[in-house]
């Protein structure tokens, strides 16, 4: 029997669900749970069985003709699944943490339904075999994710949204206008090892310089790359599970991810190179690697100052895509999963403080660990991990980015990621000396959930930022362990440069 | 084949008789028989493009008697793809019809027996052979549709219903004024005779005809700038009956338009021509989008959204160069089949949110997306179809479009159209925003029949499945063309 359901299967493991959720009266919660979780499970057995088969060199590959030169096309390869594997995991994680969080809250059924549609778009962007399907479900995570900016139904919630929607929907056009040209220049080009464009004759390689700028502008909205990341900071207004997953997560990694295949599979490293196109990437990623971290300096609202760390932490992908070389390949793509690990685990966190004790402000962040010690032991690894502290996940990727930048000689990128370390350290060490060492205020901002023994909060809210915070340091001391992502990322990058 | 069971004839004949039926029935009656002569009517239009598939284009001799002396009926690909779209869009208007005026009698006393007229109009408008006949279905296609405006009652359909009478009769006294000098420069009014007359010569008359017979049929239309008459004829109907109207009245002539464009006045039709036609679908998507912007009620910002998407079918005629005159040709064809599956689930959507508030207004809608989830969701699905985004039908034919300007390298009409895409997300979330919040105080969201919500849901899904699976649509518009 062929295997190719098996990535529609991936995808269909949450579209399914999610569609039945939404026709799902309020108050069948453990109806609701049980096909959440159904289908969080089923997704991880089918990505189990298809890492296993592309271990070992095998492709699944599902292919529909829409149009006449117009396919779907849904591909796991190792980079689908490095994507598709870290999407799920924290699905799984982030559907428990949603359940604690949005207890008793109205409209839950559309809540998780459209939070369904959300993880089904993203992992059919991880394993979109060519540009229109990856513009698909790019288009897709746009339209699900926005039910869920403007969840709350306030004027701020929607005036973010209406920010939201002009970005990424502004995104989708300009990625349409190069999938559209690239089409109607190369024809249907699936994404494969090495690009497929190299070919072309040389005239139309100015076009080429054209489209790749469409292409990445596209993507970058999503990615966050300055001077196009406004969106980021406002959509924060949305509920914190969604926060934590998908702009921590989620769609800051498909666009990310789209550089990825962008720079690798459609133009091709080398190709690329000799158009001249990487250079100037990684300037835009260095200058949003700074930007980002200047202004979560100054954010005193938690999330938000989350939310600029994250614009500035999803560019070391791009910046390690743009170094010219294997090294740095594989420093970027293991940051893709590190910063999801870590960040969620900061959001997760951030959700905790302000349904716990209403805290919503760093200024407000006095004596938080000693009222809830795990929650901060939790945000403190992460932080340290974003600073890149030995022993954390974040240590690893920063290793070999820099590693990645002396190979490709960009001694400038060396100076670039020391500098956001500083800048990182400097933004996440008040909130932890707040935290651990200032006194604790005499009232909390807003307590609602109050102390029982170790239980410091909800078990649904604890659980799942302990067991993200263990994975950072896990994966930081087992780097060289069979499953770790960096073994996957070095399996990748090999893949990559060989051909 | 027994021509007793051709569907040709059938397709024509079936709508008469069940419109008389329910006319003698009474006022109000013969939903039932309908909703199963339509379902008939769909099995009919499929079995004939499942044979046009199989063994290419058909016709059928009435009585026997066949041309000059009797009345042909022909269809090709593209024939035969319209009556799918309008069976298809019908079937489930009419379910979603009967729940509707069961909710809200006004204007349902004659709504059955005209609409089997209007659909044995369009079915024989579809299948007509000669210029005269498509005359005539054309007339009968006008009087139904401003009937159907004019029985909703009141001051405002009434003026409106007078408006689109004084249109669509001017639109077809243009056509027949061109008919006539056809007659008078070939003596003969069939296509099939005609097409060689003209390609070897025609004389300044005919291009007076040509000009007389598009100028008539884009004012039935309704392109900009001849959309005047729409707005408040669309907006101001009944629900099943804009959607009816959007979906398919506008399409008829538009695809008269294309037939002739195309077919008989090829060899007349000029580059520069068709550069104008564009530009005027061009005015047509930003004054349609922008003006849907502005709308405070809910079925005017509908019915504008029809005045933009309208602008998109003539994009076809700047893009059909030699090159990629298959691919325009598709990509416009396809648009009209989304903009009717997606244009019918709209109105139904807002008609059923207009009898769940008891208001066509948009600040009003608060409240909708807890009440009605599905009727929000079959909104914004259409709305997918409409801003032309996958998986729908509505990117399938921008795709088309879109690869014929880059091919044919009209930039200009590739920034038309992803801009338009963004217009239209723009008035329909416009919507969609207003519907995600709380009932207001003072306001009031009941329930609606859940065949209201369904049926419209059906239109829209229609729309997305066919994004998804388009081939043998495009297959069947290639039968009878050369290509």
């Amino acid at each position: 029997m062929s295997d190719a359901w098996m990535p529609l299967g991936v995808v269909l493991s949450s579209f399914l669900p999610g569609l039945v959720i939404f026709f799902l009266a309020e108050s069948r919660i453990r109806l609701r749970t049980a096909l959440n979780l159904v289908g969080a499970f089923a997704k991880l057995g089918l990505i189990g069985v298809m890492l296993w088969g592309v271990v070992n060199e095998h492709e699944y590959v599902f292919r529909h003709t829409v149009l006449p030169g117009l396919d779907l096309v849904l591909k796991a390869d190792a980079l689908a699944l490095l994507f598709v594997t870290l999407s799920a995991v924290l699905w799984l994680f982030t559907t428990f943490y949603a359940i604690g969080y949005l207890e008793g809250s109205p409209h839950r059924s559309r809540f998780f339904g459209f939070f369904s549609l959300c993880v089904t778009a993203t992992v059919g962007v991880a394993m979109a075999g060519n540009l229109f399907t990856f513009f698909l479900f790019y288009e897709l995570l746009t339209l699900s994710t926005y039910p869920l900016v403007v969840h709350r139904g306030t004027e701020k919630a929607l005036r973010a949204g209406h920010v939201y929607l002009a970005y990424t929907l502004g995104g989708g056009a300009v990625l349409l206008v190069g999938t559209v040209w690239l089409y109607g220049l190369a024809g249907q080009v699936d994404f494969a090892h090495g690009g497929a464009l190299a070919a072309l004759p040389p005239e139309s390689f100015a076009q080429l310089q054209v489209i790749f700028l469409l292409l990445i502008a596209g993507v970058g909205v999503k990615a966050a790359l300055v001077p196009l990341h406004g969106w980021l900071p406002m959509a924060m207004v949305a509920p914190a599970p969604v926060s934590a997953l998908l702009h921590a997560v989620a769609v800051v990694k498909a666009g990310a991810f789209g550089i990825v295949r962008i720079v690798y599979e459609v133009y091709g490293i080398e190709f690329a190179q000799s158009l001249d196109l990487l250079t100037p990437l990684a300037f835009a990623a260095a200058a949003t690697i700074l930007w980002g971290s200047l202004r979560a300096l100054f954010q005193d609202d938690l999330k938000r100052r989350l939310a600029y760390s994250t614009v500035s932490q999803v560019s070391y992908i791009a910046l390690g895509i743009a170094l010219f070389g294997p090294v740095g390949t594989v420093g970027g793509l293991v940051h893709l999963v590190h910063q999801g690990i870590m960040k969620i685990t900061l959001f997760f966190c951030a959700g905790n403080y302000a349904e716990t004790l209403g805290i919503h402000k760093v200024s407000e962040m006095d004596g938080a660990g000693r009222r809830m010690p795990l929650t901060t032991l939790a945000f403190s690894v992460a932080a340290l991990g974003m600073m890149g502290a030995p022993l954390t996940a974040g240590a690893v990727s920063k290793a070999w980015l820099m590693d990645g930048a002396h190979a490709a000689d960009m001694g400038w990128a060396v100076a670039v990621l020391w500098t956001s370390s500083l800048l990182n350290a400097a933004y996440f060490l008040p909130i932890l000396w707040r935290a651990w060492f200032r006194p604790a205020p005499r009232k909390w901002p807003k307590e609602n959930i109050a102390v029982r023994g170790w239980r410091e909060t909800a078990w649904l809210l604890l659980l799942p930022p302990l067991a993200t915070g263990l994975a950072v340091v896990m994966i930081g001391i087992f780097a060289e362990a069979f499953w770790s992502p960096l073994t996957w990322a070095r399996l990748i990058a090999d893949r990559e440069y060989l051909q | 084949m027994s021509s007793f069971f051709d569907p040709l004839p059938w397709l024509v004949m079936l709508p008469l008789v069940w419109g008389t039926i329910a006319f003698m029935l009474g006022a109000g009656r013969g939903a039932r028989l309908a909703i199963v002569a339509i379902a008939l009517q769909l099995l009919l239009a499929l079995k004939l493009a499942g044979q046009m598939l199989e063994g290419g284009a058909r016709s059928y001799a009435v009585g026997g008697w066949g041309a000059p002396l009797g009345i042909d009926l022909a269809a090709d690909g593209l024939a035969a793809a319209m009556m799918l779209l309008t069976q298809a869009v019908a079937l489930p208007l009419a379910v979603y019809a009967r729940g509707y005026f069961a909710a809200r009698p006004a204007g349902s006393a004659l709504f059955w027996p005209i609409t089997g007229y209007l659909l044995a109009a369009l079915n024989a408008l579809f299948l007509s052979a000669d210029l005269f006949n498509i005359y005539v279905t054309l007339e009968l296609l006008g009087l139904a549709a401003v009937g159907l405006v004019a029985i909703a009652g009141g001051k405002q359909p009434l003026a409106a219903a007078m408006r689109y009478l004084l249109a669509t009769l001017l639109g077809s006294g243009a056509y027949l004024l061109g008919v006539a000098l056809i007659y008078g420069a070939y003596g003969s009014v069939s296509l099939e005779v005609l097409h060689p007359l003209v390609a070897a010569e025609a004389p300044l008359a005919v291009m007076l005809a040509a000009v007389l017979m598009l100028l008539g049929l884009l004012l039935k239309t309704a392109l900009f700038p001849f959309h005047f008459w729409l707005p408040p004829a669309h907006g101001g109907a009944p629900a099943p009956v804009s959607a009816l109207l959007s979906a398919l009245v506008v399409k008829a002539s538009f695809y008269l338009v294309v037939r002739l464009w195309l077919e008989l006045f090829a060899p007349l039709a000029t580059p520069a021509a068709a550069q104008l036609i564009g530009l005027l679908g061009a005015a047509a998507i930003l004054w349609g989008s922008w003006h849907a912007l502005t709308q405070t009620r809910l079925k005017m910002l509908v019915a504008y959204s029809t005045v933009a998407q309208i602008g998109y079918l003539f994009l076809l005629f700047p893009l059909a160069t030699p090159e990629t005159a298959a691919s325009a040709f598709q990509g416009g064809v396809m648009q009209a089949m989304a903009h009717g599956l997606a244009k019918a689930a709209m109105f139904a959507a807002a008609g059923s949110m207009i009898v769940a508030t008891g208001r066509d207004d948009i600040s009003h809608l608060g409240g909708v997306g807890v009440q009605l989830p599905l009727t929000l969701f079959t909104f914004g699905m259409a709305g997918v179809t409409l801003m032309g985004l996958p998986p729908s039908a509505g990117f399938s034919a921008k795709w088309l479009l879109l690869m014929a300007a880059v091919e044919s390298g009209q930039w200009w009409w590739v920034m038309l159209m992803i801009g338009g895409g963004l217009l239209s997300a723009a008035y329909v979330f416009k919507v969609l925003r207003r519907a995600f919040l709380p009932v207001a105080e003072g306001d009031h969201v009941t329930p609606v029949p859940r065949v209201l919500e369904w049926s419209a849901f059906a239109l829209a899904l229609a729309a997305v499945v066919l994004g998804l699976y388009g081939e043998p649509l495009l297959q069947l518009l290639m039968v009878g063309r050369m290509a």
